[in-house]
């Protein structure tokens, strides 16, 4: 589709603002936070703005590709899928945390100026990327397998739909961090498990089918688990998946109560 | 050619992190729980505290030594401040406690301020328990004007 868009643009040459169904092009300026230890600022953060010609069907994401591809080759960030499935895009931009992928620049304020900043509260390796390893050690230690005991049925594991439902919201996960990088806990000494890592637990505690609840619920009640949420919902307002974050780290507060007294 | 084994010229990506040490326990979940029921209870007894001294009878003019004096004579109302100010120093301490935790990062300042904190919250309870247990409504030698009537039964 963009590209029969494109390609009609190209032909009708600059009028195409008045051809009927173009899509309104404007000019949108990115400042865009780089670190590059390799490079002459060394250690030092700069802010380099850009001023790319874009279409109102853009995302961040096409314009940071204009960028890099039309000015700029230097300028560093993940992406992979650019479709909000993959996890990899998540960025800080105009100071909420969103994927660069399924941000349009229209519902950003292209008027002004949009600030890109990599996600906070993990090591920046190098421009828009951010070294998330302790993010995924997280991930790890709550075990998001499924653990079972006896023999494996010869069949699927039956669910019913209720079942299912129940812990529905918290399997729909990319993993792209945008919630553990928003929470002021998670900033202060990144010892926290984090929003992701209680979500991804979540999937497992409540799932009929899994066994390994309660190995979950003594990894998390741990003075740097559940309870260092102070439920400012940060992580819920930043998923881009609009998983119910704060909601689901409340549960599983609630199962250890439940199971403690 | 070097025959030096690669693995010890490139680190591990994933040395550099590590979560400083499990800290699992019942501490944070009952100190969650205890943060919320004594919430409750505080509510209770602070408005009937500021219920009793502010809003029954003259309120806030008959609040002097004798009143006071004759208050603390009453069993009923030593439990009553014991209780109010054990509840509200553990569950101020603790809250503070979090926020230490939340806002300093590093542990130096962590244990500074947690050390003046404890400090502050042992010197509170002790002298607020040993004022309402030893308090001595009739002292010698005081003018009668200013006592209770206990004092003259």
């Amino acid at each position: 589709m963009t590209a029969v868009a494109e390609n009609t643009r190209a032909d009708a040459g600059t009028q195409t603002d008045d051809a009927p169904g173009a899509v309104a092009s404007f000019e949108v300026t990115l400042k865009i936070r780089r670190y590059n230890p390799e490079s002459e600022h060394g250690e030092n953060v700069i802010w380099d703005e850009f001023t790319v010609q874009a279409h109102g069907t853009d995302r961040v994401l096409d314009a940071l590709h204009k960028i890099k591809w039309e000015q700029d080759g230097s300028l560093t960030f993940r992406r992979s899928c650019a479709h909000g499935i993959c996890g990899s895009d998540a960025m800080r931009i105009n100071g909420r945390n969103r994927l660069a992928c399924k941000t349009l620049l229209k519902d950003v304020n292209p008027d002004k100026p949009i600030t890109v900043e990599p996600i906070k509260g993990l090591p920046v390796v190098k421009d828009l990327v951010v070294d998330m390893e302790p993010f995924f050690a997280s991930y790890r230690e709550i075990m998001p397998f499924l653990i079972t005991s006896g023999n494996e049925p010869s069949r699927e594991r039956i669910q019913s739909q209720a079942d299912r439902d129940r812990f529905d919201d918290t399997t729909k996960c990319i993993l792209c961090a945008a919630c553990t990088s928003s929470c002021p806990v998670f900033w202060t000494d990144g010892q926290y498990f984090g929003p992701a890592a209680i979500v991804n637990a979540h999937r497992f505690i409540f799932d009929s089918r899994d066994e390994g609840a309660q190995q979950r619920l003594e990894i998390l009640n741990d003075k740097e688990g559940v309870w260092r949420c102070r439920t400012t919902f940060n992580c819920t307002e930043a998923c881009p998946r609009g998983i119910q974050v704060t909601k689901a780290i409340q549960e599983v507060k609630r199962a250890m109560i439940t199971r403690a007294f | 050619m070097t025959t030096t084994p690669s693995a010890q010229v490139i680190p591990s990506p994933r040395d550099p992190y590590a979560r400083r040490k499990t800290t699992r326990g019942n501490y944070e979940l009952y100190s969650w729980v205890f943060m919320r029921a004594s919430g409750v209870l505080l509510i209770v007894l602070i408005f009937g505290h500021l219920f009793v001294n502010l809003m029954v009878g003259e309120g806030v003019h008959r609040i002097d030594f004798a009143f006071v004096g004759g208050k603390w004579t009453s069993p009923f109302w030593q439990v009553w401040d014991l209780l109010m100010l054990w509840l509200a120093m553990f569950h101020g301490t603790n809250g503070v406690r979090t926020i230490i935790n939340d806002y300093a990062s590093r542990d130096l300042t962590r244990g500074i301020l947690k050390t003046l904190l404890y400090l502050a919250f042992v010197i509170t309870v002790a002298l607020g328990t040993l004022v309402i247990f030893t308090f001595e409504p009739c002292p010698a030698n005081a003018d009668p004007a200013l006592l209770a009537s206990i004092c003259f039964e």
